[in-house]
């Protein structure tokens, strides 16, 4: 704890704090200093800016692990004693409700290392080439980050609204570098309808506060029971709203119109970013339908858990269907990511803790498994148009158009380092462009690791994640405790899990075997960088870590899933945390 | 007050939306900019109506919310403006770019607009 310490002494020496505490605040803090070096570093020295990139995100991994460890030892910095696994911040120094509050409990602490695996591996990837489409990149990569950690920490709803802000900012950014027709148009119709949804936002916190007269989502809770029968439907049309602002951005039937598009038009790296956008709108809803509607709500208990539900199986009927109709990659990962959120959404709507546990393992594979694809498609694509330029038989090929329909917009179709055997990049002229002979083998095998990952298939943690879905979906009083009927939603929900991961395994084999199989007889192997291939590589590796380590992790994530869903823990720890006395106030202050 | 605030709120996000549905992009930006005026208003109203309260204690005044204003959405609505502004103004640059991309001010980047 030393260098927490000393570090910690440098920012905060007059408050006396254990500089522990303010290893809460670094996840949002890091990439924002991070982002605003890199503004002043100016766009020329890209290199240096990569370099800074990178080892800021990986030190925000070294930082995540370090807070789900505390978390999970019932140390976490600053909070209550007695509950030692939730953390808070009060970055005013101001007591909750009055002031803003930061929450560090197992699940934000590992919702906060997800975002800053898949940051990692998106800007290794980026940092090959993707970053030199257009300008500012790293800056905007950073903020993203800060916005999704930011969203996940806060215990406020207007600080929600805030982070919610400042990463879907950073998102427009993001979806837009590199430009194109393709990106632009499908970046209007993202930017036009997260307005709205961001309106609906300020609407529904706007009602919860003129209801209850707070934003503290621990103080809301405590709030909710006590709402008078007149203000009550008040209440929820405001919860209602502020859902519907939650649920666009979790791609809920049918508010996900704009998701596929805007997914699949977006560069590799940041699409591979966006496999977390979905679960901040997930994450939303269990974090406050927990805290509001829970056993505790009195007369609002269960308020729109059926909607969730119905809503939840909706959305998966429908990527399923995307699935099946989809010929495009970029498009089939769009959809894989709305059958996931369908599932989750489903899930928060039941409201058991052993099916959350189940599906916070769920959410964790099937996240890095769609970024891994992701990235995988833009390779796959690349190393196809550079066999069908090189085949260069009857004009394009039947395929090319469907292979990427962004050629025209690709900034790097005039300057193809592998079409023109020009380099970019003259400092790796040693990687860049080198024959990796298993390169077809690694295309191929990572791609059947991301079928099997997102479809559920064994070996894979896609698998353990459904197989704890389903199970406890069939013992509704847990394990080993028969009785209890699993009623109808559970079929249901059993059912189109089931058949979403078949209507997976169809689409994504039925693409594997045409990019793969029907390739020109006499093509030649395929050129991969080898800084491109190892993010890919890390996704899939900590999904093989999760597979073979599932038990404690399903012990954390379990016990997350148990916290938010008894959350007087949580609640306590919030209002009762005191501010941190200054030592002496100075003579003139008085 | 109250119901003039009301039906103004309401005037606004209905031509907003109206707005929202059309095909041409200059159309989107101007509801846009109607629905986030209207929902900055409506913020403001959460704190409920007063006239000539002070929303910062006063010497002498009894502390209580009968005398003083709210002053919470006050200060959510400065943040709102703020955010909402410079939304808007990214989409304007996304929306002028759009039209030199595509040479149409259609929403889809095709079609007829109109």
């Amino acid at each position: 704890m030393n260098a927490f310490d000393s570090v910690a002494s440098l920012l905060g020496n007059h408050l006396v704090m254990p500089a522990r505490m303010h290893l809460i605040v670094a996840p949002i803090l890091l990439p924002l200093v991070t982002a605003a070096l890199m503004l002043i570093l100016g766009e020329k020295r890209r290199r240096l800016k990569a370099l800074v990139n990178l080892s800021s995100t990986l030190l925000g991994v070294v930082l995540a692990m370090v807070l789900v460890y505390s978390v999970h030892h019932g140390a976490a910095p600053g909070g209550l004693d007695a509950v030692g696994a939730i953390g808070i911040y009060l970055p005013a120094n101001w007591q909750a409700p009055f002031g803003i509050v930061l929450v560090l409990d197992r699940l934000s602490a590992m919702m906060v290392l997800l975002t800053s695996i898949l940051g990692l591996g998106a800007i290794m990837f980026a940092a090959a080439r993707w970053d030199r489409a257009g300008v500012h990149f790293h800056p905007l990569f950073q903020i993203q980050l800060m916005g999704l950690n930011g969203a996940f920490l806060t215990a406020d709803l207007f600080n929600l609204f805030v982070f919610f802000e400042v990463l879907l900012s950073a998102s427009y950014g993001l979806l837009l570098h590199a430009s194109g027709s393709a990106r632009v148009k499908a970046g209007l119709h993202y930017i036009a309808i997260n307005l709205i949804a961001s309106s609906l936002f300020l609407i529904g916190a706007a009602l919860v506060y003129g209801v209850t007269g707070t934003l503290n989502m621990a103080d809301l809770s405590n709030k909710v029971a006590a709402v008078t029968e007149a203000d009550r439907s008040l209440l929820h049309t405001g919860a209602a709203i502020l859902a519907v602002a939650f649920l666009t951005k979790a791609g809920m039937w049918p508010l996900n119109f704009w998701l596929a598009p805007a997914y699949s038009a977006a560069g590799a790296p940041v699409a591979a970013l966006f496999a977390i956008m979905t679960k901040v709108g997930v994450y939303a809803m269990l974090r406050i339908w927990t805290l509001m509607f829970a056993g505790h709500a009195g007369a609002s208990t269960g308020f729109g858990m059926d909607w969730l539900l119905i809503g939840g199986l909706a959305t998966l009927t429908f990527g399923t269907m995307g699935l099946l109709a989809s010929r495009q990659l970029g498009r089939l990962a769009s959809y894989s990511l709305i059958v996931s959120s369908g599932a989750l959404l489903s899930v928060v709507g039941f409201g058991q803790p052993a099916l959350t546990g189940g599906a916070l393992y769920y959410l964790v594979s099937s996240s890095l498994g769609v970024a891994a694809l992701f990235l995988l498609i833009e390779l796959i694509d690349r190393s196809r148009m550079d066999a069908m330029a090189r085949a260069a038989q009857e004009g394009a090929g039947p395929l090319a158009g469907a292979a990427d329909p962004f050629a025209a917009a690709d900034p790097f179709a005039a300057v193809d380092p592998f079409a023109a055997n020009t380099n970019l990049d003259e400092a790796q002229q040693a990687v860049i462009g080198r024959v990796i002979p298993a390169a077809m083998a690694f295309l191929g095998l990572s791609f059947i690791a991301c079928t099997l990952l997102i479809t559920g298939m064994p070996p894979l943690s896609g698998f353990v994640g459904k197989l704890l879905m389903l199970s406890a979906l069939l013992n509704p009083l847990g394990m080993g405790n028969p009785g209890g009927s699993v009623g109808a939603e559970g079929w249901a929900l059993l059912a189109l899990l089931i058949l979403s991961g078949l209507a997976g395994v169809i689409a994504l084999s039925r693409s594997g075997v045409r990019y793969f199989w029907s390739y020109p007889q006499e093509r030649p192997a395929p050129r991969l960088r080898v800084v491109e291939c190892l993010p890919i590589g890390l996704l899939v590796a900590t999904c093989v870590l999760l597979t073979v380590q599932a038990e404690p992790v399903m012990g954390y994530l379990q016990a997350a899933a148990d916290e938010i869903h008894s959350p007087s823990d949580y609640i306590r720890s919030v209002l009762a945390t005191q501010p941190v006395a200054r030592p002496q106030a100075g003579p003139g202050l008085q | 007050m109250e119901a003039m605030i009301a039906v103004a709120i309401g005037v606004l996000t209905a031509s907003g939306v109206w707005l929202l549905l059309r095909p041409r992009t200059f159309q989107v930006i101007v509801g846009l900019s109607l629905v986030s005026y209207a929902v900055n208003l409506f913020i403001f109203c959460m704190g409920r109506l007063s006239i000539s309260r002070e929303p910062i204690i006063v010497p002498g005044v009894p502390t209580d919310l009968m005398h003083y204003d709210d002053p919470l959405p006050q200060a959510l609505v400065l943040t709102a403006i703020v955010i909402g502004f410079a939304n808007i103004a990214m989409f304007l640059v996304v929306l002028l770019a759009s039209r030199g991309l595509t040479g149409t001010d259609h929403v889809d980047g095709d079609g007829d607009a109109e």
